[in-house]
């Protein structure tokens, strides 16, 4: 089984690997197999669509945790110019799981915030899985409040399992500098757009996801208890997460539907990983296209309707 | 039974009847030290084992009667009522996992928020009802807590709440989760106007509510012993798989580690509030 492929894309994974066979055969085969190549390779897309047509959240859920998925510095790399990354929360640590610095995207000035994951068992560990202790949320309060002084719009890239449970990460405080930091974006007095790049796991990744935007990427999955854990505690068993998938509405379709997203950005046909290039150009887009409305705004009216907007969410009736 | 009792037949044995004697509920076991105690005397101790000292849970009325003035008190919000925007469906429906616990607690949802007085002083306590769905936070219960805050603001007078939750209500989902940023948010605007808040955090005071407007108290005050933090105990040793150090994520361990101002008992809450924010409140009690 081929690891890049998730379990329900096993029939364009048979697929890719016959065009694989085929193009090793080379040129030195007797028959013409260039027409054979192509036809499978346009059945694979075709397939490719109808499967992605038709994803259920947990399949979504899947890709979002893919572990090929671009993260955030993979986007990074492809969207700012001039980065410097910044460190520390100049009180404890330099918190790997989450990464930030000042930069440029197409000759506008910014801050950036993201969650870090890693792609090997070395990385990863480093990067924690993507798992911030308080002092990450504290440095990226501090970022916060360096690109308020400097007039930086703050963007925060979302992609994290959740805040770290541990025994230190509970000693330095981790309610507090998650509570601090949702106080603290609510009165920032510079634009702050949040894109959930991958998985937004809920208060650790609400952390740095207070915004002016909200922005999610198609295959992104945002919610308050990941599916394992809402299955394990409500059907008592960690092998319903698909059914705590579907009633969870963690799907960025879903959350735009019920209004707590303002837009989705597209992913290329199979996902981000199929295609980082082309995921970097739209995100790249959709961050422009946010900064340029925000930027138009007096900072009064921003943090109003910010403030208002936080306000908003909920529902309930009144008798 | 004696051998006497045996002899008599059954028409006229009493069987039980000594036992029934005794209504249900009379004497309580306490959790701390196992000792048995009179349920009425535990009631006049404010539900403090007299033993111990243990701080047993009490619910959100009675924590709001134990803690403001007789006279002149007023809830806020009270008719708001959950919705089930997700259609939300486990082993049971949200909807009557709620009808259950509206019946149970004769509550409309884990928070109760009311206007009053404190010795006189007037002000806005909230208290969490862990009975209702282990005291989760969802639509409702953010917004309640607003609407009190927002009283708080527009009169100027302290706001107090008493957490006591497992975090954010898994079946609204997202709309959980906002419940934090919602109430963080307008915790920012008291402390912009300089309108105290204090966080009373009681036994448990875990997740999203912790993690939100608990920790945010201008003042943060614990109970003794109450069990805070963020991921549950659980959670935690299966993480990092190592026994947890004793007294892990307690009030006194929140304490020595800086998380809050004070742990102050039961029957000392209202004279310390009282005279913490009569203190930080001097500047509205002089205009």
């Amino acid at each position: 089984m081929d690891l890049n492929f998730l379990e329900f894309e096993q029939p364009i994974a048979e697929l890719e690997a016959k065009i694989g066979e085929l193009r090793l055969l080379g040129d030195d085969a007797e028959i013409n197999i260039q027409e054979e190549i192509e036809r499978l390779e346009e059945k694979s897309r075709k397939l490719t669509e109808s499967l992605f047509s038709a994803l259920n959240p947990w399949q979504t859920s899947q890709l979002a945790r893919h572990p090929l998925r671009p993260y955030t510095l993979d986007y990074i790399e492809r969207i700012v110019d001039d980065f410097e990354g910044l460190h520390g929360d100049r009180a404890f640590a330099d918190d790997q799981s989450i990464v930030s610095g000042i930069g440029r995207i197409d000759g506008r000035v910014v801050m950036i915030i993201g969650h870090q994951k890693g792609r090997d068992t070395k990385e990863k560990l480093k990067r924690n899985f993507g798992m911030p202790r308080p002092e990450g949320y504290r440095k990226a309060l501090r970022m916060m409040e360096t690109a308020e002084r400097f007039k930086l719009p703050v963007l925060t890239f979302i992609d994290t399992p959740g805040a770290y449970p541990g025994i230190d990460a509970e000693e330095r405080g981790q309610s507090e500098a998650i509570a601090r930091n949702l106080r603290e974006m609510a009165g920032l007095r510079t634009p702050i757009v949040a894109t959930v790049i991958g998985e937004g796991g809920s208060g650790g990744a609400l952390a740095i996801g207070v915004a002016d935007k909200l922005m999610m990427l198609q295959y992104a999955t945002y919610s308050v208890i990941s599916p394992e854990g809402c299955a394990s505690i409500l059907w008592k068993s960690a092998e319903k997460a698909p059914q705590a998938a579907e009633a969870m509405a963690i799907t960025s379709d879903k959350l735009k539907e019920l209004g707590l997203i303002d837009g989705i950005v597209p992913e290329p046909l199979g996902g981000a990983h199929r295609d980082p290039d082309a995921m970097a150009a739209n995100l790249k887009q959709s961050l422009i296209k946010s900064l340029d409305q925000l930027q138009g705004k007096s900072q009064d009216e921003l943090l109003e309707s910010r403030y208002q907007r936080l306000m908003s969410y909920g529902v309930f009736s009144e008798a | 039974m004696s051998w006497f009792d045996k002899l008599l037949p059954s028409v006229i044995r009493t069987e039980g009847s000594a036992k029934k004697a005794v209504p249900e509920g009379l004497w309580n076991k306490c959790p701390g030290c196992g000792a048995i105690l009179y349920r009425a005397e535990m009631e006049r101790n404010m539900d403090v084992c007299p033993k111990c000292g243990h701080h047993n849970r009490i619910g959100a009325r009675r924590r709001l009667e134990l803690f403001l003035d007789k006279e002149s008190r007023e809830e806020i919000a009270a008719d708001l009522q959950a919705e089930d925007p997700l259609k939300f469906k486990d082993s049971k429906k949200y909807k009557d996992r709620l009808t259950a616990a509206q019946k149970a607690t004769e509550e409309k949802d884990a928070l109760i928020v009311m206007r009053g007085k404190l010795k006189g002083m007037d002000l806005v306590a909230a208290a969490f009802e862990f009975r209702f769905m282990g005291g989760s936070m969802g639509s409702v219960v953010g917004e309640r807590f607003v609407r009190g805050a927002n009283i708080a603001l527009e009169k100027r007078i302290p706001y107090v709440c008493f957490s006591a939750s497992g975090g954010a209500r898994m079946q609204e989902s997202l709309f959980s989760l906002f419940q934090m940023a919602k109430t963080s948010a307008v915790l920012k605007r008291m402390a912009d106007k300089g309108v105290p808040f204090i966080s009373v955090m009681t036994d448990p005071t875990m997740g999203g509510v912790s993690a939100s407007l608990a920790m945010l108290g201008d003042v943060n005050v614990a109970e003794p012993g109450a069990l805070i933090g963020f991921a549950g105990p659980r959670v935690i040793e299966q993480t990092v798989r190592e026994k947890l150090p004793e007294g892990f994520q307690r009030s006194e361990f929140l304490l020595e580690h800086g998380a809050i101002d004070m742990i102050v008992p039961r029957e000392q809450m209202r004279e310390r509030l009282h005279n913490v924010l009569g203190i930080l409140n001097h500047a509205a009690a002089c205009s």
